[in-house]
């Protein structure tokens, strides 16, 4: 899958099946069709000897709660660590700002100072290296209490009590349009002010408001109506970061080889359309590495019961 | 009403069938390409709903009922919502903790930093303006650039001159604009026109607000409620203002002989708030006007 595919998959397309495959995925492909009785015992065998662990989730947590925590503990006793909130802050003095809030103020002000772009092109170099994304399933707050009502939405799925309703995932890069074209002609940072990123983050710092009934009118849209629906359809905060990290080092790979085929990773997925190449049939090489809208959660690492999917830092193996 | 209604929708509904009819060999599409309109028009509602509920923030700030008294330093109105970022680094420098950030009421608002007066002004105990210090998008700034605006009786004519720091080798604030000025808002009730004197906690056993008495301790503000006090003539926000010659007690003597006195407020005022903060009347008897400028 070229780069320019991966881009377009992030901003809203559908995936498409890759037409050139190289001869070894081929084979690979060809040879899970032949050996069918084999593989169904090889795929039973791994089933029955699956670790079921939450080790990357539960990393993700605790670094998302440390550095949430580490914003609030950092004003709460004046230890002056990382001081702000996490549309802009100072770690121990220098200056980091978030992308996406970067953005809006450059266009509604028209004016950077230069405090404002050194924290800027900070952040960007320090998500381009750490996956673009990444920053939303291991540093966004609101990413976590929506996981929470994610969790609640499913059981409830289950009993069909309530049913997710898609939207098309290209609504969010209209969004990405609007709003900026809103900060530019209006002046104001309007995205900033229905962000449940910047909401909750000051609120855990600066204390409750009364913005918190906007997040909580989203969790629960979110539960009775659409799975995840901000972070999938709305969020231009992730696409900013998604675009940051699109040629990212750090990213989960995919092994064509260790896969059943069995979907599981694509259930827990919050951006199951990254996955799609793990639709039986559809992979073009031995090794492919997951696109940019991947949020390096590590849910499908956690969940692949024969090791399949896997953190991997580009050049890393080369390095050592 | 309703009956035009309910035709538009049969209407709708019958010239929507005939297109739906499926193509030649193929069953699962039409119910396909039903789903994917669905899931089209869903988007575009949704689309639709969250732009308006964003731009609902628009209403607070046009109205603009609450006028905001802002961080010193702070930009014209709309430049420092645009530049504002949300992040209260500003908040979290400040020694008395008179900066707040306000709320999703503030439309656009949300999120940008303010001050309110009268439960707890800004005094200057920092000495060197760290909100401005701290702002990392210049929504505060010690001097604005060319290219943005200000308003005649916004500049101070000369550098305000900080009372605990008059001692000092360099006694004046960096601090070029005002952000507001106080009035005298209730003369009646006014104890020093009222030739009243004052005696206690200026704003009761309650009160939560600090202030840096240098007398007691220049770097460690106290509490309001720890500092009572004893005056013949209330004179309370002529001696608590921390700018030298912002606010004098005017004195008067009438034809039969009787003086009378009030606060008079001099164009060194820089809108801090400590008089608005300070007056033991209730409501205060003077106020802050946020983001007036002077005028004689």
């Amino acid at each position: 899958m070229s780069q320019f595919e991966r881009l377009r998959v992030m901003f809203g397309a559908a995936p498409r099946k890759s037409v050139l495959v190289t001869p070894e995925a081929q084979q690979v492909h060809s040879l899970k069709r032949m050996t069918k009785a084999d593989f169904e015992a090889l795929k039973q065998h791994a089933r029955d000897h699956q670790l079921v662990t939450h080790k990357w989730r539960n990393r993700r947590w605790a670094v998302l709660l440390l550095v949430n925590l580490l914003f609030t503990l950092s004003f709460w006793l004046d230890i002056q660590m990382l001081e702000g909130a996490l549309t802009a802050s100072r770690l121990v003095g220098f200056h980091l700002i978030d992308l996406n809030s970067a953005l809006q103020v450059m266009l509604a002000h028209k004016h950077i100072i230069v405090n404002l772009f050194i924290g800027t092109a900070t952040v960007f170099v320090i998500w381009a290296l750490l996956g673009g994304r990444s920053f939303c399933s291991w540093v966004c707050p609101y990413h976590l209490l929506a996981e929470w009502f994610e969790w609640l939405h499913l059981k409830l799925a289950a009993r069909k009590l309530v049913s997710d309703h898609e939207f098309h995932r290209g609504v969010r890069s209209v969004f990405w349009v609007v709003f900026a074209a809103l900060a530019v002609l209006t002046g104001y940072t309007v995205f900033e002010t229905i962000s449940p990123t910047g909401i909750l983050s000051r609120a855990l710092i600066y204390g409750p408001s009364l913005a918190l009934g906007w997040v909580l009118l989203l969790l629960v849209f979110e539960v009775v109506y659409s799975r995840r629906a901000w972070c999938r359809y709305v969020c231009p905060i992730g696409l900013t970061y998604g675009m940051a990290g699109a040629i990212s080092p750090l990213r989960v790979d995919y092994r064509l080889e260790k896969c059943f085929h069995e979907g599981d990773c694509r259930k827990v997925c919050l951006v199951p359309h990254v996955l799609d190449v793990v639709i039986k049939g559809r992979a073009a090489a031995l090794t492919t590495p997951i696109g940019p809208d991947c949020t390096r959660c590590g849910l499908c690492v956690d969940v692949c019961p024969s090791g399949a999917l896997v953190f991997d830092v580009k050049g890393l193996q080369k390095l050592l | 009403m309703s009956d035009p209604k309910s035709d538009d929708k049969t209407l709708e509904a019958t010239a929507v069938t005939p297109s739906e009819n499926p193509p030649a060999g193929s069953k699962r599409a039409p119910v396909r390409r039903q789903a994917n309109r669905r899931r089209f028009i869903r988007s575009a509602v949704m689309l639709g709903g969250v732009l308006g509920l964003a731009m609902l923030g628009y209403i607070p700030v046009a109205n603009a009922r609450n006028r905001r008294l802002r961080p010193p330093g702070a930009l014209e109105e709309g430049d420092l919502l645009s530049s504002c970022i949300k992040c209260g680094q500003c908040v979290q420098v400040c020694p008395v903790a008179a900066i707040r950030l306000d709320d999703i009421a503030s439309g656009f608002g949300l999120g940008v930093p303010y001050i309110d007066a009268r439960a707890q002004a800004c005094d200057f105990s920092c000495d060197a303006v760290q909100c401005i210090l701290a702002c990392p998008t210049g929504s505060l700034t010690y001097r604005k650039p060319g290219s943005l605006g200000t308003r005649a009786g916004m500049p101070l004519a000369r550098p305000p001159v900080l009372k605990a720091k008059e001692a000092d080798a360099e006694p004046t604030l960096n601090l070029a604009e005002r952000i507001g000025v106080a009035r005298l808002s209730r003369p009646d009730a006014c104890l020093a026109v009222q030739g009243r004197r004052f005696s206690g906690q200026a704003r009761g056993a309650d009160y939560r607000g600090r202030l840096r008495y240098v007398a007691v301790d220049r770097w460690k503000p106290i509490g309001v409620r720890d500092h009572p006090y004893e005056r013949d003539l209330c004179n309370l926000c002529v001696s608590e203002c921390p700018i030298k010659e912002a606010i004098t007690m005017a004195e008067t003597i009438a034809a039969d002989g009787s003086r009378h006195y009030r606060p008079q407020v001099l164009e060194q005022c820089v809108g801090c708030g400590v008089c608005e903060m300070i007056c033991p009347v209730e409501p205060t008897a003077i106020v802050i006007d946020p983001r007036q400028p002077w005028s004689a």
